[in-house]
């Protein structure tokens, strides 16, 4: 008994200076995830004077301006996802098994690494300066090409304007990463299907894509996340003339025309679900490959 | 009758000549290894075989056709890779029934074949199971299986066992000989394992820095290597300096020390050759009469196991003995004089 009550003393000192390596990651969890989170849950149950409400999260679903803000929300980031994946992949390709020189591989993961975090009113605004009415570029196709995109139907602060300008970053988030899944692709898996008798199309469809497939689904599932949580990029651009979950939110609770904090508290909570689901989809698809490749 | 056979075969990557005026023949079912240290052209020499390298010069043919230009899928050769390859989204059958399965042929005839292959390498109850739920053992069996699952006219095998602990690369080596014998499938192993390449092979080819060092059987490779080369790569071995003294008689000098060869052809009077003396070709006097008695001293003694190595001084050069470690055996003690010997045989002259 006695040598157990010696050796506790050390193993507690042992076991503390262990917790302490982790204590900045639970730090972080309670004060920028748990305590958020919990203040969002209890705020959507709130009215604006403080009392318990169901009214916020009914409103969510049967609010026919906030169902149709959830549902271009989700439509411009299922689009830029779609858009940007299968860019970003082309791209990805190229500079790993593509056979493009080297040296451009590397300018276009830094380029890529730059421009995945270049949004909000920078980007914004340099949109408006090349594709905006008198965006240089539109000023170019419009004298030399006879060309006058808006004419022709295009539009840089709808739908189609947003979700171009959201694949200027979802694009290369995609190359970013996409292009260590396509080096993880082994040349003797490529070898040995045509050692057995496979053509590159058999090879690619029966292997590499497979393989490849729940890094591109993970990928896209995370630059479905990204788009779906822009906010000033769209606001900016468009001053909120497309009413994404976003902006709704802003908007309830900067109360300039609309203000119902709770509303917006509830609004962020279904975000939050829809987020949550996304991320568990590519941490599935993630351990998936991993579990492929180990 | 040959039935795979390599023409003049050379392979350069800009100026560096990997493959230089390489022929062989392959008889049908022959097991032919290649060994030689890493970038001696080997792999080189199998990846051209595969179709994975284009020989700069020279022709491949497989029963008399010439192969050299055809696409790697065209080839109908089997190859298992170091890295097993083994594709890690499919199963242990369906890895297996690739190659079959590419090739369209009947799923009837898919599920009998990837049977067969798989009561060949002892492995039915891991049908369903994936890559990384097998060991690396297992995973070059399946390998294997999956090569031979196509029937090909060639297997091609690139260092499989070196991935592998030791104890399995004994067992999968005798596995792998033993298939590939019961098949009559005419095989070519990549190695830089010369007990690998003694034990498996009916022929093997010694290569250093892209060329042929010599070929022949295990028996031949490792008691008649033709250079030093060959004789220090395969197994081990004493080498050392040596004038010739009479030619007729075989007599050489080794600082000073007396040696008779029987090997000693083409060389007269004052020339300065290079001679080679296995280690277990030298005993003590004191267990068997030999030719070349030579006054030694000893210098250190290591226990390998089954054998003991003993090196020894003579004059100023210094060689390895070995001898097998018995209950019996009496050694000398470091510093000690002694005498020890070797037959006339014993002694190789090499070519340089």
């Amino acid at each position: 008994m006695a040598q157990a009550t010696k050796s506790n003393g050390p193993r507690t000192a042992a076991s503390w200076k262990v917790w302490l390596g982790v204590a900045p990651f639970f730090l972080f969890a309670v004060l920028f995830l748990l305590m958020p989170s919990f203040r969002l849950l209890t705020a959507s149950f709130s009215t604006p004077e403080g009392s318990f409400t169901f009214d916020n999260i009914l409103q969510l679903f049967t609010e026919p301006l906030i169902v149709n803000s959830y549902i271009l929300s989700i439509q411009i980031s299922a689009v830029t996802a779609l858009g940007g994946g299968i860019f970003g992949f082309l791209l990805a390709y190229s500079v790993t098994v593509g056979g493009l020189p080297k040296p451009l591989r590397s300018v276009l993961i830094t380029f890529s690494g730059v421009a995945s975090n270049f949004a909000g009113v920078p980007l914004a605004f340099a949109f408006v300066a090349t594709l905006g009415r008198q965006g240089f570029i539109t000023a170019i196709l419009k004298d030399v090409f006879n060309l006058n995109v808006y004419d022709a139907g295009f539009n840089l602060y709808g739908f189609a304007g947003l979700s171009l300008v959201y694949m200027y970053f979802q694009f290369p988030l995609m190359v970013l990463i996409m292009a260590p899944a396509l080096d993880g692709l082994k040349r003797e898996w490529r070898e040995a299907a045509e050692n057995l008798g496979a053509n590159t199309t058999q090879y690619w469809l029966k292997v590499a894509m497979p393989v490849l497939l729940p890094s591109i689904l993970g990928a896209m599932i995370l630059l479905f996340g990204n788009a779906f949580g822009a906010y000033a990029t769209a606001y900016a651009l468009t001053g909120g003339r497309l009413g994404l979950v976003t902006i709704q939110i802003g908007a309830q609770i900067r109360g300039d025309v609309l203000y119902n904090p709770g509303l917006g508290y509830a609004m962020a909570v279904g975000m939050v679900f829809i987020m949550a689901i996304s991320l568990g989809g590519y941490s599935w698809l993630q351990a998936k490959t991993e579990r492929w490749l180990k | 009758m040959t039935h795979l056979a390599l023409k003049n075969i050379s392979k350069q990557f800009g100026d560096f000549v990997a493959v230089r005026d390489f022929n062989l023949d392959v008889k049908k079912g022959e097991f032919v290894s290649f060994l030689g240290p890493s970038g001696c052209g080997k792999t080189t020499t199998l990846r051209m075989i595969a179709g994975f390298e284009i020989p700069s010069s020279g022709m491949i043919s497989i029963e008399g056709i010439d192969i050299t230009d055809k696409a790697p899928n065209q080839r109908n050769v089997g190859m298992v890779f170091q890295s097993y390859a083994l594709f890690p989204n499919m199963t242990v059958a369906q890895n297996i029934g690739f190659g079959l399965q590419v090739r369209k042929e009947k799923e009837s005839d898919i599920k009998d074949r990837v049977k067969e292959m798989l009561s060949i390498i002892h492995m039915e109850e891991k049908a369903n199971s994936y890559p990384y739920q097998l060991s690396g053992g297992q995973m070059q069996r399946v390998a294997l299986a999956r090569a031979l699952a196509i029937r090909p006219e060639v297997l091609l095998l690139d260092e499989p066992l070196s991935a592998l602990d030791a104890k399995i690369r004994v067992s999968l080596r005798a596995e792998i000989r033993s298939i590939q014998q019961k098949l009559g499938i005419t095989a070519i192993y990549v190695t830089h394992d010369q007990e690998e390449a003694l034990s498996l092979s009916d022929r093997i080819v010694v290569m250093n820095v892209g060329e042929m060092e010599q070929v022949g059987t295990p028996f031949e490779t490792y008691n008649f290597p033709k250079t030093r080369f060959v004789a220090n790569f395969v197994g081990s071995l004493n080498t050392a300096d040596a004038e010739v003294l009479d030619p007729a008689s075989g007599l050489l000098s080794v600082d000073g020390a007396r040696f008779s060869s029987s090997d000693i052809k083409g060389h007269k009077k004052g020339d300065k050759v290079k001679i080679a003396i296995r280690p277990e070709r030298f005993s003590f006097l004191s267990e068997e009469k030999k030719e070349n008695i030579v006054d030694c001293t000893i210098e250190n003694i290591t226990f390998l196991g089954s054998v003991v190595r003993i090196r020894v001084k003579i004059g100023n050069t210094k060689f390895d003995m070995d001898t097998f470690n018995r209950p019996s055996l009496e050694l000398p003690k470091v510093g000690e004089k002694s005498q020890i010997a070797c037959s006339r045989k014993a002694v190789l002259v090499l070519d340089e």
